[in-house]
């Protein structure tokens, strides 16, 4: 009976152990850092931009897409190997940069281990000094939409806008208050204001989160300031 | 051991009795081998038929739920909700790649052209059908994907372990155009010229179709310039701006050809102009409008739904209905009889409502077309007033309304239940009721039974039909210049609908052309690919929260979330205005999100499998 019972026992966790011998590890290698340009993170709208991952050497191709927070920052976890890293064209509220080693838009990644890797691009477009100011019910947004890429690669604005909301999440889809101004309608762009009036909110909030977007003519993806909460 | 011997040699002899030449070659039973078929024109008839049914089509009769997926209506179904709440298309959306079909087309061909027991003129045309079913397959691609692999022979494997030669890449997107331009003059001649034939390819359909297909061209090189990035520098997606006039003539062309010939006409048989719009599409008894039919048949297996699933709850012969509702972005484009354009004013300017005696009062003077594609509160279906009311307002404000259809309440001051809401809603989140406050009417049966699961519809569904030319040749004359043209092809339509103040010449803008397909051709699932052909997709429907416009005659107003309008009675006992209508816009409570159509959606993705199977095929432009 007891012998028995020692050999069930026996084959069960001979199961269990073959399993971890079946499998393979989970990736547990931490990539993660920004999107930056001269080291300043580019603040995107939340599942639109997003660059690829390539690991060469497999049969199939296929990318691992990896999501660009509102903050600019990413992670992702990966096996330890060669990664290529590509920011695709049209992709964002910026060009890719050419890579040194490569020659290319494509970056080798070696990732073994947890590791910090701020990606530089070149927005066409930063957002300067954003700054909002209460009254009442009324916030202002004050800031410098600064031309980084001039000459013949240049873009126009298209428009920018404001946009207010009750989370984090802020941007033209996720708003309950905004306003825009076309870009035409620019005078200077060292000092863009834009105001809006946010409504009551139900449940009641005594804050809201708040930034300013600039959308580049022909780019789908917009840039923004960092979001900022602020007090009514 | 002698007896074993026997009985072998016994056994043997069975065996041997067999004839296998015959034994093992046997007929299949259960299905009709090629020579067959190839010696019996009925039988050949019976194939070209499933091939015609095979051809992929977005929004149709049998799926009416793709017709909320955009903003012309509003599904009040449970399980569909959720086309409200997306946040945007995915890129995979309305994908195709049906390759599979495209070989059983080109094996129909290749066998058809060695045929020789068919009598000529019938092989002929089951051949020229056979090439314009190919032809329309390689539309349907190209709307979709860009430019894809043109294969026109059978491909087979031969198992050499090796399948790298069987890879075609993908061609141009202007060269599936000018394929599919090509083949439909190659075959027209071998068609026949009949206006009576609906179901099956005629010379009127080729000029039909090569109508659109050329416009469709030449739109994506005129418009694809609003959008650069929609390209690919292989020129699979994108269409050379120089080459927009060359397609804009032929499609003036095209359509002026079957204009003139007078094998159609546009239908004109009853007084009434909005019975006579709808009964445009449920009339198959000598209909001079219809071009190409997709068609059903009672008790015959092959019937349809349309009726079934949105038939107003109030009569509905089964326990379902009431499904598709009409958004009031469309309703409110319908245009004024003075020509002009206003949205629904449901109060005074000192914030007072209008009351008004009739609900259907409100929609007085506008555009027949719009009885006759909306079924209005107050009007009738199947000779029954349709039960269109969300509740009672009370003079201070309150509202009064149920949950459920006829719901019964006591009014304040009153001591009896009565209905305090309609059979047909609108009640928000119930499914079935018009929740827009409207149901469609285009397509629906009149017939009897035409509501029951059992019986279901056999009105076709019109692919092609001459109104849809009449407007292709107004937007090609408008593109090449020749306004006076575009003006009196426009008017002809718009005369019909009841709009007899002719449009002049300087009326005649882009806006007029975009607005006039809105209305004529809405719930005929045109609207998608006019809009990407137009590349206004990403403008109209641009994923931000917009209220609904004040402006519906304008091309590029965004409309990205369906919006209604709700009548209720007034209930102010004494009172001037007792028992009368009033209205207000509403936007219902399951649409919660904004459609976003991005530029990546304006070609659809080709998926990682096919990709990785075919090296040689790109993908799509921003899509990454």
């Amino acid at each position: 009976m007891k012998l028995q019972l020692i050999i069930i026992l026996g084959i069960i966790s001979s199961f269990l152990y073959s399993c971890g011998l079946d499998n393979y590890d989970a990736p547990g290698s931490k990539l993660e850092g920004r999107l930056v340009y001269n080291s300043e993170p580019i603040n995107v709208s939340y599942n639109d931009v997003t660059f690829q991952l390539w690991e060469p050497g497999w049969q199939k191709k296929a990318e691992i897409n990896v999501a660009v927070d509102q903050d600019g920052s990413y992670s992702a976890l990966l096996f330890n190997a060669t990664y290529k890293l590509i920011v695709p064209s049209n992709q964002g509220p910026f060009r890719s940069k050419t890579n040194t080693v490569t020659g290319s838009d494509t970056i080798l990644v070696k990732v073994n281990g947890n590791q910090v890797l701020d990606i530089e691009v070149e927005p066409y477009y930063m957002i300067r000094n954003a700054q909002f100011a209460v009254a009442g019910r009324v916030i202002t947004g004050t800031f410098k939409a600064e031309k980084i890429i001039t000459g013949i690669n240049a873009k126009n604005i298209n428009e920018v806008a404001i946009y207010v909301n009750k989370t984090m999440f802020v941007d033209f889809r996720s708003n309950v208050a905004s306003a825009k101004l076309a870009g035409s309608a620019l005078t200077d762009l060292n000092a863009i204001s834009l105001n809006t009036t946010v409504p009551a909110l139900t449940p009641a909030q005594t804050y809201v989160f708040v930034r300013v977007g600039l959308k580049i003519q022909g780019v789908e993806d917009m840039i923004f300031s960092p979001i900022v909460k602020v007090n009514l | 051991m002698k007896k074993y011997s026997i009985l072998l040699l016994l056994f043997m002899s069975l065996a041997w009795g067999c004839n296998d030449k015959a034994f093992l070659d046997k007929e299949p039973t259960n299905i009709l081998i090629d020579n067959q078929i190839w010696g019996d024109k009925s039988l050949v008839l019976s194939v070209i038929a499933d091939l015609y049914d095979r051809v992929p089509e977005y929004q149709t009769l049998t799926n009416w739920s793709e017709f909320a997926s955009l903003d012309e209506g509003f599904a009040s179904n449970g399980g569909d909700y959720w086309r409200h709440k997306n946040q945007e298309y995915g890129y995979g959306e309305w994908s195709n790649w049906d390759y599979g079909l495209i070989r059983e087309v080109n094996l129909f061909i290749q066998k058809c052209g060695t045929a020789d027991k068919l009598d000529p003129a019938d092989k002929a045309q089951f051949l020229a059908e056979g090439r314009f079913i190919r032809a329309n397959i390689y539309f349907e691609l190209v709307k979709r994907m860009g430019g894809v692999p043109i294969i026109l022979e059978p491909l087979t494997y031969d198992f050499n372990g090796d399948p790298t030669y069987l890879r075609k890449p993908r061609s141009k997107e202007v060269e599936v155009y000018d394929f599919i331009i090509k083949e439909l003059d190659e075959i027209k001649a071998d068609l026949p010229k009949s206006s009576v034939i609906k179901s099956r390819a005629t010379q009127g359909l080729i000029l039909a179709m090569k109508s659109r297909v050329c416009l469709y061209a030449a739109s994506i090189a005129k418009y694809g310039a609003n959008t650069p990035t929609v390209t690919l520098p292989g020129g699979e997606v994108g269409i050379a701006a120089g080459l927009a006039n060359g397609y804009y003539q032929k499609a003036l062309a095209a359509a002026e050809d079957l204009i003139n010939s007078g094998d159609y006409s546009l239908y004109r048989k009853k007084e009434n102009l909005s019975e006579n719009f709808s009964n445009l599409f449920i009339d198959k008894g000598n209909n001079p409008e219809a071009i190409f039919v997709r068609d059903f048949k009672l008790k015959s297996g092959k019937v349809e739904g349309w009726t079934l699933v949105n038939q107003p709850w109030s009569q509905a012969e089964d326990l379902e209905g009431g499904r598709l509702n009409p958004s009031l972005n469309l309703v409110q484009s319908f245009e004024k009889l003075d020509n002009t354009y206003e949205t629904y004013a449901t109060n005074k300017a000192d914030g007072d409502y209008i009351y008004f005696n009739s609900p259907k009062d409100m929609f007085a003077n506008r555009d027949a077309r719009l009885e006759g594609t909306v079924m209005l509160p107050g009007s009738f279906y199947k000779g029954k007033q349709l039960d269109i009311w969300a509740g009672f307002l009370l003079a201070d404000g309150t509202v009064i309304k149920g949950d459920n259809f006829g719901a019964r309440k006591t009014l304040p001051g009153k001591t009896a239940a009565e209905y305090v809401v309609g059979f047909d809603g609108p009640i928000d989140n119930l499914e079935f009721s018009a929740q827009s406050g409207f149901y469609v009417r285009k397509y629906m049966d009149l017939a009897v039974g035409s509501g029951q699961r059992g019986v279901n519809s056999e009105v076709w569904w019109i692919r092609y039909r001459l109104g849809e030319i009449y407007l292709n040749a107004a937007e090609a004359a408008f593109e090449l210049g020749n306004v006076t043209k575009a003006a009196t092809y426009m008017n002809k339509i718009r005369e019909r609908a009841g709009l007899i103040i002719p449009l002049t010449e300087a009326d005649i803008t882009f806006d007029r052309v975009v607005h006039e397909r809105k209305v004529e051709l809405a719930f005929e699932g045109h609207e998608l690919w006019d809009m990407k052909r137009w590349r206004l997709a990403h403008i109209i429907w641009n994923g931000q929260s917009t209220e609904l416009t004040s402006k519906p005659g304008k091309y590029d107003e965004v409309s990205t979330r369906v919006f209604g309008m709700w009548p209720y009675k007034y209930y102010n006992p004494g009172g001037a205005n007792d028992g009368k209508y009033v209205f207000q816009k509403i936007i219902p409570a399951q649409v919660t999100n904004a459609h976003r159509f991005r530029l990546g959606n304006y070609y659809s993705d080709i998926n990682s499998t096919i990709r990785n199977n075919n090296p040689l095929i790109t993908r799509n432009p921003n899509q990454e």
